[in-house]
């Protein structure tokens, strides 16, 4: 185990990473979101899902540095009178967790249909492209909104927001598979041709065999790359949706439902109610982007050479 | 000839992909909500409320309703919106006009700001210029356009004052269309909505054209064109930028699904009334028909411009034609 850690350390790639300030900084940056989101039952000053602790009398107070803020609320209130600091760390977790779970599901799916289509080729290979074609053409969004709507419409308001986690992240997950299966097909079909294979299929192993336990320990790279832009994506869709009013319910925020929630205030005056969580969603895509970019080029080694 | 089954085969395509949209529209009217109700209300008998359904046909087999929908669908004809309480069909091609004129707007900024910023990168990468223009394109795609839409509002409409926040503002009638172009009003209006939904296209196309532009300039031809002696405006325009267009023009194409999506968006944030707006009132009302008729309309629209878009491709690669009737 230190082994490893000290491997780690010495390897180049940390090395190159320790050397980037942008990749550091976004990284601390994304460390800080997620230990907030996840200590935010211990930190927050009071829980936005329990109505006893939120008093409406204290409902659209400004920040502290505003003139009429309270000191026990930061960043101010809502109209329900909920402390929007409080708000936000719970927000970002809710944000956080179906981002991290629509991927994982973008991933299984579309790493299982990539090899298959990959190795296996011929007539599945075509078929399953061609539907990830058009899927793509269509966008995730659009795809989301429609399902989204549709159940909204099918089911009663409390049964729908019981179920909105599940659904994003169904739908999100469900959505963008051809991503995954795209960069993972493109990456069989040249794995495909090298002598481990050949020596594997000589043998005698399975296909699935090798397929999972031969061909993708090999593909991983392209995926972990791909998987931190597509949690952007997946948090930037969500917060599209419940912005929409098709995400999450208003009394189990996310960061979308907390600025379409406080949209309805900007023109009246109370600007934080929106702006505040908005650039704690610019922050953290930002953050994640810039750190995809970076290990983007620093794990493929073509671009080592234009630069 | 190739180009012709080409063009068979990307119709064919487009056929499928339309069936199996009216198929999920139609099963999810099937679903959703008893046109009975809608019609009748809860005030007649059960035997009557059989007979009636035994008339409209609503118990006939799936597939026999669906080929009645169909053949419905095809001329014209979605269903009847609960609300407006006239053609869903009608409803949506009132809205059309708004948001036809949204989209123009913002891909004519995508393509006015895009090309030129995108060369200019490509020629001088090492600039300042495009060193910040490289920053500010990743900050952009990183802003949701719901973000930058807020944002605009509040910056513009509220903190400084400038343009107004929501709808279209004065617009002239031409029959049928209704237009926000020829007023100024109406293009004040226009301002804000427009810059919000190309704001995400636009850092993607200027470092899609950069990157492929930057990779043909490395190209043995352009290298020729320039030992030619040729003057630089003639390489960077006809050789280079020409050839830059392909890659453009398929993510173009891809990206359309993606434009439609942030028109429900912006025309949410903007109050816009066009056809995304629409659509989600007509969630929030559970107004089955003008749900289907949205859904197949914007079907429609992207199975036309996609098919196109690749009938452009085709006639600007030649190479495509081939590879087009083989896979």
């Amino acid at each position: 185990m230190i082994a490893a850690v000290q491997r780690a350390i010495a390897s180049d790639f940390f090395y190159q990473f320790r050397r980037d300030p942008v990749a550091v900084g976004s990284t601390l940056v994304l460390l800080v979101f997620v230990s907030l989101a996840v200590l935010a039952p211990l930190i927050a000053t009071q829980n936005p899902y329990d109505p006893i602790q939120i008093d409406i009398m204290d409902s659209e107070l400004p920040p502290v540095w505003q003139q009429g803020g309270d000191a026990r609320f930061v960043f101010g209130t809502d109209p329900q009178g909920r402390d929007m600091w409080s708000t936000i760390l719970y927000g970002t977790g809710v944000s956080l967790i179906i981002g991290i779970f629509a991927v994982m599901l973008q991933a299984v799916l579309g790493v299982t249909l990539g090899l298959m289509s990959g190795y296996i080729g011929g007539r599945l290979d075509s078929f399953l492209m061609r539907i990830a074609d058009i899927q793509l053409s269509f966008s995730t969004l659009m795809v989301a909104i429609i399902v989204l709507a549709v159940f909204q419409a099918a089911f009663s308001a409390q049964l729908y927001a019981d179920l909105a986690i599940i659904m994003l992240v169904l739908v999100i997950g469900i959505a963008e598979w051809p991503q995954y299966a795209r960069t993972v097909r493109a990456n069989v079909l040249a794995e495909k041709e090298k002598e481990y294979v050949d020596a594997a299929r000589v043998i005698g192993l399975s296909r699935l065999r090798i397929m999972f336990r031969h061909i993708l320990p090999n593909t991983l790279t392209p995926i972990l790359v791909i998987s931190t832009v597509q949690v952007a994506n997946a948090i930037v869709a969500e917060a599209a949706l419940s912005f929409l009013g098709l995400g999450m319910p208003v009394n189990q925020p996310s960061l979308g439902s907390l600025i379409r929630n406080g949209f309805d205030y900007i023109l009246s005056g109370q600007w934080w109610i929106t702006v505040i969580p908005s650039i704690v969603l610019i922050i953290l895509i930002l953050a994640i982007n810039l750190l995809g970019d970076w290990l983007r080029d620093a794990l493929n080694p073509k671009l080592y050479k234009e630069t | 000839m190739d180009i012709l089954a080409f063009l068979i085969r990307r119709l064919g395509q487009a056929c499928v992909v339309m069936l199996v949209i009216s198929l999920i529209g139609f099963s999810i009217q099937d679903n959703l909500g008893d046109p009975l109700r809608e019609l009748v209300g809860q005030s007649v008998s059960e035997e009557e409320r059989k007979a009636l359904r035994d008339r409209m046909g609503l118990n006939d087999p799936f597939f026999v309703q669906y080929a009645r929908f169909l053949g419905k669908a095809v001329q014209g004809d979605l269903g009847t919106s609960y609300f407006f309480k006239k053609p869903a069909l009608e409803v949506i091609f009132n809205k059309f006009p708004a948001t036809f004129e949204l989209v123009l707007s913002a891909t004519l900024i995508i393509i006015l700001v895009s090309v030129p910023v995108g060369i200019y990168c490509a020629i001088n990468p090492k600039s300042l210029f495009s060193r910040f223009v490289m920053v500010i394109s990743i900050a952009g795609i990183s802003i949701p356009v719901f973000l930058t839409a807020i944002f605009l509002i509040y910056i513009f409409a509220i903190y400084l004052d400038w343009l107004p926040s929501y709808g279209r503002g004065i617009t002239v009638d031409f029959g049928w269309w209704r237009t926000g172009f020829l007023t100024a009003d109406g293009l004040l209006h226009l301002i804000m909505p427009a810059v919000a939904l190309s704001s995400i296209m636009l850092p993607l196309f200027i470092r899609l054209i950069r990157g492929e532009m930057m990779e043909v300039l490395r190209t043995e031809y352009v290298r020729f064109a320039w030992a030619k002696g040729l003057a630089p405006r003639r390489v960077w325009l006809l050789h280079a930028f020409k050839n830059t267009l392909l890659p453009v023009i398929t993510v173009g194409g891809v990206q359309i699904g993606t434009l439609i999506a942030y028109t429900i968006l912006t025309e949410t944030v903007f109050q816009w009334p066009g056809m995304g707006f629409l659509f989600l009132e007509a969630v929030n009302r559970v107004d089955t028909p003008l749900i289907i008729a949205y859904i197949i309309v914007v079907g429609l629209i992207f199975v036309v411009t996609n098919t196109l878009v690749d009938l452009i491709y085709t006639m600007v690669n030649p190479m495509v034609r081939i590879a087009g009737v083989k896979g």
